[in-house]
């Protein structure tokens, strides 16, 4: 089997994998990364949102945020997780399209 | 590691963006002249690994999240300059679909982690995997130390960006505009998580996968020019 093959299975399975990186967390009740925290939890750490803050947080409205569906923030694990693996197929989806996009544009034939 | 939007005021967004700009043009003209098509494959899967491997946040118990990014060794197989481009890509995906890093500080996340943490990251490696075949263990081992050491700088990088804007921005009544925490806690904040957790993953993952390419792939760890 060619080593490429080889990787892209490897890569499968770290999708299969990935509702981990959203179980364990969860399981060891951690919260956001340092510096990630919504409105909410800024406000509880340090009394008050800072303006700027407020007005850029919501700035951009991404399509599938926080690897969630809109309106499944209250969904269980189970659900959550299916999210996060279709999440992670959809992104790796645009990110090989990019690469080969910029692979074409930047990388001359019969190299 | 991915600081989103509102934590960083518009200057720092912008000098970001601006230094990234002539590292991207770079990168762009250097992979153009090195990068081979049957490289190609790998760079998407090396794009992809970074991306899904940033997707496993490893908790602090009772604390904060994080993850490893992949970069180091992303910029190992392909050399730091096609590695800027690859975890570009990631990141730029997160941020647009998934809102995982802010579009204001796409400059500021590449810059520590598509820039910063490969480039440490590879000459790390470089240097103590010199003169040592590549299949050998210390360059399985340079591989680990080499991640460890360029997601701690990335991260030491992202604490300072951080920890600048209550001195940048703020109101009147000193309350900050953006990020609330200054340099005294968001420093020892970034660094210490991943010094203590964080930097650890990143080199278990890429001494790992070093050490399954030299079984499996000898051939796509030779030395890869700057």
């Amino acid at each position: 089997m060619k080593i490429t093959t080889k990787l892209w299975i490897g890569l499968a399975v770290l999708v299969v994998l990935s509702p981990l990186g959203l179980i364990i967390p969860d399981h060891f009740k951690a919260g956001s990364a340092w510096g990630e925290w919504g409105g909410d939890e800024i406000k509880a750490l340090v009394g008050y949102v800072p303006q700027g803050l407020e007005k850029l947080a919501g700035l951009w409205n991404a399509p599938i945020p926080d690897y969630a569906f809109k309106g499944w923030e209250a969904k269980g694990l189970p659900q959550l997780s299916l999210a996060y693996v279709i999440s992670a197929i959809v992104g790796i989806l645009f990110i090989v399209l990019t690469v080969i996009l910029v692979g074409k544009l930047l990388v001359k034939k019969g190299g | 590691m991915h600081i989103p939007d509102g934590y960083l005021g518009p200057a720092t967004c912008g000098i970001f963006y601006a230094v990234m700009l002539p590292i991207w043009t770079i990168a762009s003209r250097i992979v153009k002249k090195t990068l081979q098509v049957k490289q190609v494959p790998i760079l998407a899967i090396g794009a992809a690994f970074s991306f899904v491997i940033m997707m496993f946040n490893v908790p602090i118990p009772g604390g904060s999240t994080g993850h490893a990014v992949g970069g180091v060794l992303v910029a190992i197989l392909l050399g730091p300059w096609a590695a800027c481009i690859a975890i570009t890509v990631a990141l730029v995906i997160q941020a647009l679909l998934f809102g995982d890093g802010g579009i204001t500080a796409i400059g500021a996340n590449c810059f520590n982690m598509a820039f910063v943490l490969p480039f440490v990251g590879y000459y790390v490696y470089n240097a103590i995997s010199f003169n040592t075949p590549a299949e050998s263990g210390r360059s399985a081992l340079a591989a680990g130390i080499a991640g460890y050491i360029g997601i701690n700088i990335a991260a030491i990088f992202a604490g300072v960006e951080f920890g600048l804007q209550p001195m940048l921005h703020h109101t009147a009544a000193g309350q900050a505009l953006y990020c609330p925490y200054g340099l005294n806690v968001a420093v020892p904040a970034m660094a210490g998580e991943h010094l203590l957790v964080f930097g650890w993953v990143e080199a278990v993952v890429t001494a790992l996968v070093i050490k399954y390419l030299q079984k499996q792939a000898p051939d796509y760890l030779q030395a890869k020019e700057a």
